[in-house]
């Protein structure tokens, strides 16, 4: 007796010349992840509406005027795409030299493998490019915003406000080049609204949002993911149920995630669940 | 403060506790059990088991108690705050879990959050609420404070505390008046539906304002919302049940449901939302005194000889003492050694100084916790334990009945051990050879005599995420809402009809007059848990301490300024607390945590009135008295 979602029709879309088949409403990027391609992203989260800022997953699609953001477009029966094709790349290349030359890429997960699969050059604006480095923001003792790392994709933004956490503690301030995340008046997170649930920093792509026992070791330069372990249980502090990814190093917990396919959390947790392991 | 791990055991030696190796204390917890059994009989001892603890050390646990002593003194604290919905979901329905699952929140038409700030005490379940309101459901919350969730709701009810019954009375009527009952839901699946119609005659609209403060107009509204809704959730939390009469407050809700068939059907439901991880999985697993694992009636000879058959060993055919009359047998000296596991009922139960002077009467107090809390400091014996949900493998059960596996990432500090191996060694020691190789085999020990758990191996809790019970089936996956028989057309299917519930107002019983004229009530806050025994350990910026938050009004009158250190006191106790103006409280009612009883031991203040039924005290009601502080000389 459970109404079960109207069936989805499947369509046909070929990707690099080959035939993939998925159900109609999958983007290009789930298409193209079907038939096992290796897209990059930075701006696409799983949980949240794609927000087309990044243009690093671009693809082209034959007969289209413009590349297409595979996180976004919807796939259509027919469609042919080309994932690796030269444009494309030459595209990505530019994303990855823009973004690199400005902003601190140096703890976005394969940022590196990108910029050298793309032959992307970001030291070739010069010394005086632009940047948006700034000191990290340390205005408490649960996550770091370091804003010099930031690359505005607004995943931070949409996971605190109404796509997830409604506490909308922050937005986006300025225009152009000065655009940053900020709180409101860029008041300090102790007198924002921020309620510290962390789930902005579940979807953070670059770092520049990061737990302070991450950010602290990486300073210390004890953070080793290599000797890491990534256990998922349940959180003991109410009875909804959230799943908890336990992040240990040397029998401590470092870090606390979510798994965004879980019917319970959905990738979200609250300050407790976040931050409250301490005592153990 | 923070609390510091325990890291071994502890046993008490002229007056004082003292370190010990893992055989003696053992051996010390064993004595004093087969002491007190020997003299005493088996009901002299009683089981406290932990509501935060695994699946697995709830059944080892209960059937600890119920083989190796031989008695049904089994409890947890879940007696503090759900047990009266599990007593009114079982009374009505025959099962005592929530009805529905989370996913149909999100596809609900009207959702009402009665008694519930679970914006703030349940974030990631009113994140299913959000999205039900962005996707155009109304939300009504129904709450004497304009708590977080009322500020999303579509109109807030800020009823008089412990006014629930005339409200829901007033809404019934209402309904019913208004000709939106579902006749034919009534008719087939329900009996006593005339005799509650008599019993809410007297509720006019009027009538319910008077009592709840609620006006009429908000009341009709919230009836017909309920009542011409599609698909309705009613959802609650403490302040439904942490009152004198929670039962009838939970039947009174329950019967909102009957009336308007908002039940047993895909996204209309009855949801009571846990404060603790394993509270739902502590009542499945039978660790309560009137229920086997599978939450199957004790009573029931055909079940007892299952489980008889199953464990070797005759089981008592009566219910055992539940929290409250365990307390009360130790006050009066029939009950005289404890097995405390993972509670804190030192600082967690109504009127703690009568709690403590009850547990020191025990002959033999053992207590096994992660922390030397004020519990374990007057126990006998201290056995280190290991954090069920990080250093133990297992299952919780969660408020949607979604059995979820627990999984070990850390080692347990020093000589912290595994709950169940604690139990079994003591077992051993009382002559029940027990050995279990890991927390699956329990389970799977479980499984055998559960048929609500039967298809819910390890295997598929992992691939599935979880599954809701019942699961009969290894094969397949059951519904995600209960009760679906009341609407099958065959009266054989449909089975034992739903009793509507008669019920009477009964005000609490902490009553205010010139003297303490003031209702405090309790509650959570966003980044602290209960008595402050886990949530103290990591920095909150959002923590502030205890405060006594009343009133603008109020603290005027008063002429109390914010930050201000003031006493305030009840019928059983006095505390002092900075005032904290909030006007999301309406005159007349100030609000406490109990999150940091070593600074403010709220406790103090609450009444230990219980529910007659399922025993829970009204810790949502105390009446007090705020005066200022008088300066010394």
């Amino acid at each position: 007796m459970i109404p079960l979602q109207p069936p989805r029709r499947l369509i046909d879309v070929q990707i690099d010349g080959e035939d993939v088949r998925v159900p109609e409403g999958s983007t290009i990027l789930d298409a193209c992840q079907a038939a096992g391609k290796d897209i990059p992203t930075l701006c696409y989260g799983d949980t949240l509406t794609p927000k087309n800022a990044c243009r690093v997953c671009v693809v082209e699609v034959e007969g289209a005027r413009t590349l297409a953001p595979a996180c976004s477009r919807k796939a259509e029966a027919g469609m042919k795409v080309g994932t690796d094709t030269e444009r494309a790349r030459q595209s990505r290349k530019v994303v990855l030299e823009l973004l690199g030359s400005s902003v601190d890429m140096s703890t976005t997960p394969r940022a590196a493998e990108w910029v050298e699969e793309y032959g992307a050059d970001p030291a070739r604006f010069g010394d005086d490019a632009a940047t948006v480095e700034q000191p990290a923001k340390v205005d408490n003792d649960l996550y770091v915003r370091d804003y010099s790392k930031c690359i505005l994709c607004y995943k931070c933004v949409d996971a605190c406000g109404d796509q997830w956490q409604n506490t909308f503690a922050i937005g986006v301030a300025g225009r152009g080049f000065d655009a940053t995340i900020s709180t409101e008046f860029d008041a300090p997170l102790t007198d924002s609204a921020c309620v510290y649930c962390g789930n902005c920093v579940e979807v953070c792509p670059t770092g520049a949002l990061s737990f302070k026992t991450e950010f602290d070791m990486r300073a210390e330069g004890t953070w080793d993911e290599s000797r890491q372990t990534e256990t998922t249980t349940i959180c003991s502090y109410c009875g909804v149920g959230c799943n908890l990814t336990l992040h240990v190093q040397d029998n401590k917990i470092v870090k606390v995630t979510s798994p965004h396919d879980n019917p319970v959390t959905k990738g979200n947790l609250c300050v407790k669940g976040r931050f409250g392991f301490g005592y153990v | 403060m923070s609390y510091d791990r325990l890291t071994h055991p502890l046993v008490r030696e002229n007056g004082v506790l003292r370190r010990a190796t893992w055989d003696e204390a053992l051996e010390r917890a064993a004595e004093g059990f087969r002491r007190n059994i020997a003299k005493n009989g088996p009901d002299s001892f009683c089981m406290l088991a932990c509501a935060r603890s695994t699946n697995e050390m709830n059944y080892v646990g209960q059937k600890f108690t119920r083989v190796v002593v031989g008695t049904n003194n089994v409890d947890s604290c879940n007696r503090t705050c759900h047990a009266p919905s599990v007593a009114g979901l079982s009374a009505v329905f025959g099962s005592g879990g929530g009805t529905s699952s989370y996913q149909e929140v999100e596809d609900t038409d009207v959702i009402v959050m009665w008694g519930s700030a679970a914006r703030n005490a349940h974030p990631i379940f009113f994140q299913h609420v959000l999205k039900a309101i962005h996707n155009g459901a109304r939300m009504f919350a129904v709450d004497p404070r304009r708590t977080g969730t009322a500020q999303w709701a579509h109109l807030w009810l800020g009823l008089n505390v412990g006014t629930d019954i005339p409200l829901a009375h007033a809404v019934a009527r209402e309904i019913i008046h208004a000709g939106l009952h579902n006749e034919a839901f009534i008719e087939r699946a329900t009996v006593g539906f005339e005799e509650f119609k008599e019993s809410v005659e007297p509720w006019t609209l009027t009538a319910a304002e008077q009592v709840t403060g609620v006006p009429a107009d908000a009341i009709r509204e919230l009836a017909h919302a309920y009542a011409r809704a599609d698909r309705a959730q009613l959802c609650w939390t403490l302040g439904i049940t942490e009152h004198h009469n929670a039962t009838d407050n939970v039947r009174a809700l329950i019967n909102l449901a009957l009336l308007t068939g908002h039940v047993g059907r895909y996204g209309s439901g009855l949801s009571p939302l846990r404060g603790q991880n394993n509270v739902q999985g502590g009542g499945d697993m039978g660790a309560i005194p009137n229920r086997l694992p599978g939450f199957q009636d004790l009573l029931d000879p055909e079940i007892r000889t299952r489980f008889e058959t199953a464990w070797g060993k005759p089981l008592q055919p009566r219910y055992g003492y539940n929290l409250t009359e365990m307390l009360e047998a130790m006050g009066e000296g029939k009950v005289t050694t404890c097995y405390l596991i993972g509670e804190n009922p030192v600082q967690s139960e109504a009127d703690s100084l009568s709690c403590i002077k009850r547990l020191s009467m025990l002959d033999h107090l053992v207590v096994q916790d992660i922390f030397l809390t004020k519990t374990a400091q007057m126990a006998d014996v201290v056995l280190p334990a290991s954090a069920a949900w990080c250093e133990a493998d297992g299952t919780f059960t969660n408020s949607e009945r979604r059995v979820q596996r627990v999984r070990k990432a850390l080692e347990p500090p020093g000589e912290a051990r595994d709950d169940i191996w604690i139990m079994c060694e003591i077992a051993r020691r009382l002559g029940h050879d027990w050995h279990y190789d890991g927390a699956e085999e329990v389970w799977d020990e479980l499984r055998a005599l559960s048929p609500q758990h039967a298809g819910m191996t390890y295997q598929r809790l992992a691939d599935l995420q979880g599954i809701q019970w019942p699961c009969p089936s290894e094969d397949s996956v059951e519904p995600p809402y209960l009760h679906h028989r009341l609407w099958e057309t065959d009266p054989v299917k449909r089975g034992t009809p739903a009793p509507f519930a008669v019920l009477r107002h009964s005000p609490p019983v902490d009553l205010l007059d010139e003297e303490y004229p003031l209702r405090l009530t309790t509650g959570r806050r966003l980044d602290s848990y209960n008595t402050g025994v886990q949530s103290s350990g990591f920095a909150s910026p959002l923590r502030r301490g205890e405060t006594v938050e009343m009133s603008p009004e109020d603290a005027e009158r008063l002429g109390l300024v914010a930050g201000e250190e003031v006493r305030i006191s009840s019928r059983r106790g006095s505390v002092t607390a900075p005032v904290f103006i909030d006007p999301a409280l309406r005159p007349g009612l100030v609000f406490m945590t109990f999150h940091f009883p070593d600074e403010v031991d709220t406790n103090a203040l609450t009444i230990e009135a219980t529910d007659p039924i399922a025993g829970t005290a009204e810790f949502k009601a105390a009446a007090v008295r705020v005066e200022k502080l008088v300066k010394a000389g």
